[in-house]
């Protein structure tokens, strides 16, 4: 891991025991923020909060998480979201690496998808 | 019992800061209910009053339109008990008010010394009821008489320092505020 990358997965870990309540141990890259950290919801906003205080950055709402999509009609048919918005991820979420998610691309499976190594990848891109 | 857990502001800084007090008084009935036999007050009912006084920090900021409620506790420490006779000061500073929610770090002290501390969270909800309309979390004119109980237009100031205005939806909600405006138009 170069050394920026791994001081910004520090600090992303610490923010995450700070607002999950988890040990430092169970934060590693390829945790995942609902299945095995336990985030709920509000977690989220959290971890927004922290994240812009400990790295001096911008969030804005929906870049991290981008529910909208998930809740727009046009991207979501049948409980699954469409290529159409497929490729609206992609473009929102550089960050993550979508290839499970587009082979069963059901919304519920969706929460489970963003791991520690995501946050930090979307941390990196925002840092000068 | 009323659900009041600040008797007053003694500072209130729009989108910063806020101090609040609580006294403690024998004649409160949950003093009694918690702990039978020791009448302390109950660490979440002070956490109730640091919620109130960055609660109302957060509403104060979105001109007490927008429905702010308590959404989470990330951290809560108490450093010793309050007892009958203790004044509680709350003091809130926000960290962080974005569109969606803020987060703001609270403490509580007793006669100097540091008795809590917490970091709480509070969403911005977007409900609206079966007409469509944006639903009130509280009646505003109820919210107003509270407002002023607890002294907010004295003490409240704006971010540049200048007194705290009416604020133009408490304002509505006051029938005598009302007609005063009709009859200066």
């Amino acid at each position: 891991m170069p050394v920026q990358q791994a001081e910004v997965f520090e600090k992303v870990r610490n923010c995450l025991v700070d607002a999950l309540g988890v040990d430092d141990d169970e934060v590693t890259p390829e945790a995942t923020m609902v299945g095995d950290l336990g985030a709920e919801s509000i977690d989220f906003l959290d971890i927004v909060f922290r994240l812009e205080k400990t790295f001096n950055i911008k969030i804005p709402r929906g870049e991290l998480f981008p529910e909208d999509i998930l809740s727009n009609a046009q991207y979501v048919r049948e409980g699954k979201v469409t290529s159409e918005g497929i490729a609206q991820l992609k473009t929102r979420m550089p960050f993550v690496d979508l290839t499970k998610f587009e082979a069963d691309p059901r919304v519920t499976n969706f929460g489970n998808l963003l791991t520690v190594q995501d946050l930090v990848n979307y941390v990196q891109s925002k840092l000068p | 019992m009323r659900w009041f857990w600040i008797d007053r502001f003694t500072e209130f800084t729009s989108g910063q800061s806020a101090t609040a007090i609580k006294t403690l008084s024998l004649s409160e009935d949950h003093l009694h209910d918690h702990f039978p036999g020791a009448s302390c007050m109950p660490n979440t009912l002070i956490l109730e009053g640091m919620a109130q006084t960055a609660g109302l920090l957060v509403c104060e900021h979105g001109g007490f339109t927008k429905q702010v409620v308590l959404a989470k506790v990330s951290k809560a420490q108490f450093h010793f008990e309050a007892w009958p006779g203790d004044t509680l000061t709350y003091r809130a500073q926000v960290q962080s008010i974005k569109d969606d929610g803020a987060m703001a770090s609270v403490t509580s002290h007793v006669n100097g010394q540091l008795q809590a501390e917490a970091e709480i969270f509070f969403a911005h909800l977007e409900q609206l009821n079966s007409r469509g309309d944006k639903l009130e979390l509280f009646d505003p004119y109820d919210l107003f008489s509270w407002l002023r109980l607890l002294k907010l237009y004295e003490v409240g100031r704006d971010a540049d320092g200048n007194p705290l205005k009416i604020h133009p939806h408490m304002a509505e909600s006051d029938p005598h505020l009302r007609s005063s405006a009709v009859a200066a138009s």
